[in-house]
């Protein structure tokens, strides 16, 4: 595909990854915020084939892993419905609630269909108009824009059977949430590119300048990711923390001011809860009053709902990039891809399920980099 | 990491986490294979179950015969390059010629939906008629039933088929050794990528065709080579990352599979691309894939290319000793990836 | 979050009062919302995601950023690999490095 294919090359990535090892001159622990920037490093190798020094970690840009637990709840009961179809991204299929996932609520029943986007929802609420469609709305700033449109839509041409279930999280608060912590170790952030693509980069020079760390607005392809890192580097080799953006392609200043202003319509700024993490303020969206009408949370009350997430899992640490995914005694034995407890073992780009699909195998870094040239 | 037991994730959880039937256990994937292995492995018994081939070769009467059945439940029923009817019979045939048998006869059930339109029925029936007589199998004997409306999806056919596996021919995953060259007979995914395109929901518009093919006489062409072929496997459900993940697992050797050598059609790839996923794991309906001793790699590879079917075989890497019943993949970059079973459906993503 | 892909324009028209376009991801065609981006014209990309145009692709700035990548080779070339110097000014042989093939 153009614009994806000639960002794989392998000789240019071979000479960005020189370019970062002539720099890099002491260790730095970077974190990339966005899960398909994880999905993308994890895929290729690229973790493997940076230099010792430069330690990745990965960052709660999941949506799937971070949406909460009580959330998780809510939509399977309403999906639980005879009367509702519900309409949800492939990604949220598998993430367990207390006790059963979306999958399982399919297995007893409910009509629970997988769409590629959220107009297919509102389509389907069309064609449907004796059934309830509710539309689960996750994702962080990237997806809130399609999400915000499909509502919009629904209101103007009155499609009063669809309604949406909102867990939208942004990606600032959550940057200042994780830099907040005592314990961090994060030194520099690869921002995540399509987020800057819709928001633009207004709201991180503050966070660069109060934690004194480099942002750089990073995009997805290995080259990409390859390009983030050595800015990253290059500015912490050079005692800098300025906000700078590797993405140009897909990134301005000012984002999609078209987008922004249909977000400022629909959603409204609300507190938070990030699964594994906790109550981070002012870090989520949810629907504005304005379109009550086709909230989910308004139209079915879902009363009496006890969520339990089990004792094992370690989530929350390994999202604020405490421990790794093979440091926690559930790795592998009781947490799998086939049998998770908790959300970032179900997705695919969860830091759990990245580490347990691509890197069971014991393959020291050094090893790797003899034995696999980069050409 | 080097504390993590190898061979425990394949441990399954126990079913009665989960007690009811979900769409994951029709995959092709770990899901599937759990079905098998705790409840209908346990429940039939039997040696040749056991050793659980796409296609079972008995010995009877003297012959040595292979038997194979498959259930089709494709929705739609008619997909860019073909059908269900299609389906029916290239499945099954190609279920035995992985056995090395040319499929001599085929069973054939039906599964009508009340209120179906006959005319749909004939089309089905035609196409299936006509695979039947390209790959030179007869239908012998069958079967219809019919259900209530809301009870199916329109059309389920069952075949079964039966054929002689030729004389100094064992193909099985337990005859891979370390050394062995994999090849695949052409570009990967394009089944699945064809039969999506077309589901509602997930619509888009593609220059792709199903490549549903009968594989009968790509494989008597190699087997004209040597009849010491290892294993053959047609990776539908679950891709090909699951047949090489089965013959992993059943064989006890490594697989090491070079990505950059793994033909992908670009419309495949930009497919994946959108949807976010992975060719590895996406269906196909008239590929296999072939362990071939490798003193005879080059042969079996001239043979394959000089078949229609078998145009753009490569060799895309090798069986090893190193992590046992384990696939890894060598990345474009040179990283490496482990290629795990699928769990169950792919699903599209949007992260 | 955020797979995202680049397509190509190949027509737009109003569909319920609503900006559509018709994109072309490498043979794949799909149908695009292109409401966030009222002056897209056809010919141009976009970075897509969920059925949504979300951002201009600027063709002029992936080619300078690839040239960018190359031109990094190049100034290796011109002063030398940075694993030959070091070894050089350690006075041993050179470590067999990643792509010297």
């Amino acid at each position: 595909m153009k614009y994806i294919d000639e960002f794989q090359d392998p000789e240019l990535a071979r000479r960005l990854l020189d370019e970062i090892r002539a720099t890099v001159t002491r260790p730095w622990a970077l974190m990339e915020v966005c899960g398909g920037q994880t999905h993308s490093i994890i895929r290729h190798g690229l973790d493997q084939l940076l230099p010792d020094e430069v330690e990745l970690i990965h960052g709660p840009g999941c949506p799937v892993c971070v949406t909460p637990l009580e959330v998780i709840d809510k939509a399977l009961e309403i999906a639980s419905r005879p009367e509702v179809i519900f309409c949800s991204f492939g990604d949220m299929l598998r993430v367990p609630g207390t006790g059963r996932d979306l999958f399982q609520v399919r297995g007893e029943g409910g009509d629970v269909r997988v769409v590629y986007s959220p107009l297919d929802a509102l389509r389907i609420a069309q064609q449907n108009p004796d059934r309830e469609v509710v539309f689960f709305g996750i994702g962080f700033e990237t997806t809130a824009p399609p999400n915000a449109m499909t509502v919009h839509q629904a209101s103007r041409h009155g499609v009063k059977n669809f309604s949406m279930l909102v867990s939208h999280v942004r990606v600032p608060p959550a940057i200042e949430a994780i830099m907040s912590s005592p314990s961090c170790r994060v030194q520099g952030f690869l921002a995540a590119g399509h987020v800057c693509s819709v928001m633009g980069m207004e709201e991180y020079p503050e966070l660069a300048e109060r934690f004194r760390v480099p942002i750089v607005v990073t995009g997805f392809e290995p080259l990409d990711i390859l390009e983030g890192v050595r800015r990253t580097v290059a500015q912490l080799e050079r005692g800098e923390h300025i906000v700078d953006n590797a993405y140009a392609r897909a990134v301005r200043p000012e984002g999609n001011p078209a987008a922004r202003a249909m977000l400022e319509d629909v959603f409204e700024v609300t507190d938070r809860a990030w699964r594994g993490i906790g109550v981070i303020p002012d870090s989520g969206w949810r629907l504005s009053p304005k379109y009550r009408d086709h909230d989910a949370e308004h139209r079915f009350s879902v009363e009496g709902i006890r969520t339990e997430e089990p004792a094992e899992c370690r989530s929350g640490e390994v999202l604020q990039g405490l421990l790794k995914p093979h440091e926690c005694a559930a790795f592998g034995t009781l947490c799998t891809p086939r049998t998770p407890l908790g959300a970032t073992m179900v997705s695919s780009e969860g830091a759990c399920a990245a580490y347990y699909l691509y890197r069971r195998l014991d393959v020291p870094a050094a090893t790797a980099r003899e034995a696999s040239p980069v050409v | 990491m080097s504390d993590l037991d190898l061979t425990s994730w394949t441990c399954p959880a126990p079913l009665r986490d989960r007690p009811r039937v979900v769409m994951g256990h029709g995959g092709g994937g770990a899901l599937s294979a759990e079905l098998v292995q705790q409840i209908f492995a346990p429940a039939f018994g039997g040696e040749v179950l056991a050793q659980m081939g796409d296609a079972a070769v008995l010995s009877l009467g003297g012959a040595r015969l292979a038997f194979s059945t498959d259930s089709y439940v494709v929705r739609p029923l008619f997909f860019p390059g073909g059908s269900i009817g299609d389906l029916a019979v290239n499945g099954t045939v190609n279920d035995l010629a992985m056995s090395g048998a040319r499929a001599a006869y085929l069973s054939c059930g039906f599964i009508l939906e009340e209120g179906v339109e006959l005319e749909t029925v004939t089309r089905v029936a035609e196409a299936l008629g006509a695979a039947a007589r390209t790959a030179g199998v007869e239908v012998a004997t069958g079967d219809t039933k019919v259900v209530e409306a809301g009870h199916g999806d329109g059309i389920y056919v069952n075949t079964a088929g039966i054929g002689v596996v030729p004389a100094g021919v064992d193909l099985r995953p337990q005859r891979v050794v370390p050394g062995d060259v994999v090849i695949v007979s052409g570009a990967i995914g394009v089944h699945g990528v064809a039969v999506m395109s077309v589901r509602e929901g997930l619509e888009f518009g593609v220059e792709i065709e199903s490549d549903c093919a009968a594989l009968g006489g790509l494989v008597d062409t190699m087997l004209a080579v040597t009849p010491d072929l290892h294993v053959l496997r047609d990776p539908t459900r679950g891709g090909l990352a699951a047949s090489l993940n089965e013959i992993a697992a059943a064989s006890g050797a490594g697989v090491v599979v070079r990505e950059r050598d793994v033909p992908v059609p670009p419309a495949v790839a930009n497919a994946c691309a959108i949807l976010g996923l992975d060719p590895m794991y996406i269906a196909n309906e008239g590929k296999l894939v072939a362990f071939v001793p490798r003193e005879h790699a080059d042969a079996v590879l001239d043979a394959m290319r000089a078949h229609p079917l078998g145009a753009d075989s490569t060799i895309i890497g090798e069986a090893v000793e190193a992590h046992p019943g384990m696939v890894v993949a060598r990345t474009g970059l040179g990283g490496t990836r482990v290629v795990d079973l699928p769990l169950g459906e792919q699903l599209p993503r949007i992260c | 979050m955020c797979l995202a892909v680049p397509g190509r324009v190949l027509e737009i028209e109003e569909r319920d009062g609503t900006r559509m376009a018709t994109v072309d991801f490498g043979g794949v065609v799909k149908e695009v919302c292109l409401e966030y981006l009222p002056d897209l014209r056809v010919g141009e990309y976009a970075i897509v995601h969920v059925g949504f145009a979300l951002q201009r692709l600027d063709e002029e700035s992936a080619k300078q950023t690839l040239e960018l990548f190359a031109e990094l080779g190049m100034l290796q070339e011109e002063f030398g690999d940075a694993w030959e110097m070091a070894a050089a000014e350690a006075g041993v042989a050179p470590v067999e490095e990643v792509g010297n093939q």
